[in-house]
């Protein structure tokens, strides 16, 4: 599968990151490259076999839902860009 | 250049218990010698006055006979580990400025060995890449040059060049890595020293900044077997703030380490033997091969048949994790924000600013994997070969007990070299990348010279778990080698 500017336009603005138009051509290129690469995994036979998302072959461990850390307001947001009365300020979003 | 900058790890703790030094003298003559290796670029940040501050406390507690197990050893961080009120960087423009109000587990358990932090290391940005060529505070210098060009500016491997090169350049008496897909193991050997990634699990991920989160793990990067054993032992252990943290504790490695290869049985992967490999690094491994033989290992000839697709897995995987874990870089909480007319624009400015090259081709492949439509085909695909890879080694470890192959398939290259081909940059790592999706524990040992007079080294990988074997045959192997050379600009002082 190989992908044009519009489709990789379009996953720049799901991944958040603007990508000007005079680089497009060039990502596309890139991006295609390493699909190419990756799409070696057509010819492996996978027919049966359960992915796997966790090598340590542990079962999540769990505990009681208490909290057990936190209450520290000014630390969590003294690395923030912009911070008003320890809130993080973004760019106003309703109008 | 100090004579106190020769001991290793093991003999500067003898020293320092004994008192025939203190770690002051120790942290000053590393300090020193820091800065006239300034010119390496391998320090993003080097913190000098906390450095005498904890050796004069690692001073006072050795006077006290309360040594911890790494009481008064300097060490370099790479600057992946959150490191409470010092910089951290990931050496990413997007993080500018960031200060983490918390240490990482694994640092921690450093500094409550006694450990002294002289700095922190350059790494490939966000650790994706295999030359440190990806960092916005610029290239690390290998210490080491080639015979035949000796002009040319070499690259110590990625993603922990920074760490590798202050452990060859003796500007740190060890160092912390992490190891992804071979960011611990390749820049081992491109640098001539010992590189150990453990277990999956081993050590917590909890406070390092992540990357592919069911691959990325810490290890030590030293200059002995031995050295990298005493670290990692003091860098591991259980963590409930990392839900994938091992529980069971990991058996004394120095216990195991010379108790030899004798009756081990050792694999060599056919599928190893890849198309257009250097001879020489052929040679280096059928000397390796010899060695274990002539120490008494049974050497059985194995097949890891899914070997050539770990790479093209791997380019699936760890930017599938990537693209998740960076969303959270959007220029509210931390770091770089490049302001735009409205929320959205902020995010897309701010990351289009703040990620270098790389980050943004493996962000969007990642992304794209991802995504509705072609989960199926690229990332659960990708899954199950990883579960057939696992298979592979499963297989081979009811025949084998450790399994010896090439580190790397070259020498360190050229600064600037693979640049233009992201997907030969890539294939630096096919050695490595397969035990980084099985999870299993593996060291690089130097194990000698390429015809340009530039360090090769070994990666022996044991069984889930199985550390003990991987420092016991890591160790045969250096014994074996003497491996002795360092690079001129140590010689040199």
């Amino acid at each position: 599968m190989s992908l044009d500017k519009a489709t990789v336009a379009s996953i720049a603005n799901l991944a958040r990151i603007k990508v000007p138009d005079d680089r497009l051509e060039a990502m596309v290129g890139d991006l295609n490259a390493i699909l190419g690469f990756v799409e070696q995994l057509d010819e492996v036979d996978t027919t049966g076999v359960e992915p796997l998302a966790s090598v340590t072959g542990h079962s999540l461990p769990q505990r009681e839902d208490a909290v057990t850390d936190g209450g520290y307001q000014a630390r969590v947001t003294a690395n923030a860009p912009e911070s008003v009365h320890g809130f993080y300020v973004v760019p106003k979003v309703v109008e | 250049m100090s004579d106190l900058l020769d001991l290793t790890l093991a003999e500067a703790r003898k020293k320092l218990a004994a008192k025939d030094i203190s770690s002051t003298e120790l942290t000053r003559a590393y300090i020193a010698r820091m800065e006239a290796t300034a010119a390496l670029n391998a320090y993003i940040t080097t913190t000098p006055d906390k450095a005498l501050q904890m050796a004069e406390q690692a001073d006072a507690r050795l006077a006290k006979g309360e040594a911890g197990a790494l009481e008064g050893i300097p060490l370099a961080i790479k600057d992946l580990f959150c490191t409470e009120g010092v910089l951290t960087t990931a050496a990413s423009h997007i993080l500018d400025g960031f200060i983490p109000p918390y240490e990482s587990t694994v640092t921690t358990n450093l500094w409550q060995a006694g450990a002294v932090l002289l700095g922190k290391t350059n790494l490939d940005e966000f650790a994706m890449g295999s030359s440190n060529g990806t960092s916005y505070y610029g290239p690390v210098e290998n210490p080491w040059r080639s015979t035949d060009e000796p002009d040319k500016k070499l690259v110590p491997g990625g993603s922990s060049g920074g760490s590798a090169a202050v452990v060859a350049a003796r500007s740190a008496l060890a160092a912390t890595g992490t190891d992804t897909g071979g960011s611990i193991r390749q820049p081992a050997s491109f640098s001539g020293i010992v590189g150990m990634k453990p277990t999956y699990g081993r050590c917590s991920r909890w406070g390092i900044v992540a990357f592919a989160s069911s691959l990325d793990q810490a290890g030590p990067m030293a200059r002995t077997v031995e050295d990298a054993a005493i670290m990692l032992q003091a860098m591991a252990g259980h963590d409930p703030k990392d839900s994938t943290s091992a529980p069971e504790p990991m058996a004394d490695l120095t216990a195991s380490l010379d108790q030899g290869v004798k009756g081990m049985r050792i694999g060599v992967p056919a599928e190893y033997r890849v198309d257009g490999m250097p001879e020489e690094i052929n040679k280096a491994w059928q000397q390796g091969i010899d060695w274990l033989k002539a120490e008494g290992a049974e050497i059985v000839d194995i097949s890891l048949p899914h070997t050539k697709y770990a790479l093209p897995t791997y380019y699936i995987i760890a930017p599938a994790e990537a693209s998740s874990n960076l969303a959270r870089y959007d220029g509210v909480r931390y770091g770089l924000r490049v302001d735009g007319g409205s929320l959205a624009e902020m995010y897309a400015n701010t990351r289009a600013e703040g990620f270098g090259e790389e980050v943004r081709r493996r962000v969007l492949i990642g992304t794209y994997v991802l995504s509705a439509g072609y989960y199926d085909a690229y990332y659960l695909k990708a899954q199950k070969v990883r579960a057939l890879l696992r298979r592979d080694f499963d297989q081979a470890f009811e025949k084998v007990d450790a399994i010896l192959t090439p580190t790397a398939p070259s020498d360190a290259f050229a600064i600037g070299e693979n640049e233009d081909d992201p997907v030969k940059m890539y294939l630096n790592d096919v050695f490595t990348v397969p035990a980084s999706l099985a999870g299993l524990p593996g060291i690089s040992v130097p194990a000698g010279l390429s015809e340009r007079g530039l360090p090769l080294g070994l990666q022996v990988l044991g069984r889930m778990f199985d550390e003990g074997s991987v420092v016991r045959v890591g160790r045969a192997l250096e014994r074996a080698a003497d491996f002795r050379a360092v690079a001129a600009m140590v010689r040199e002082g």
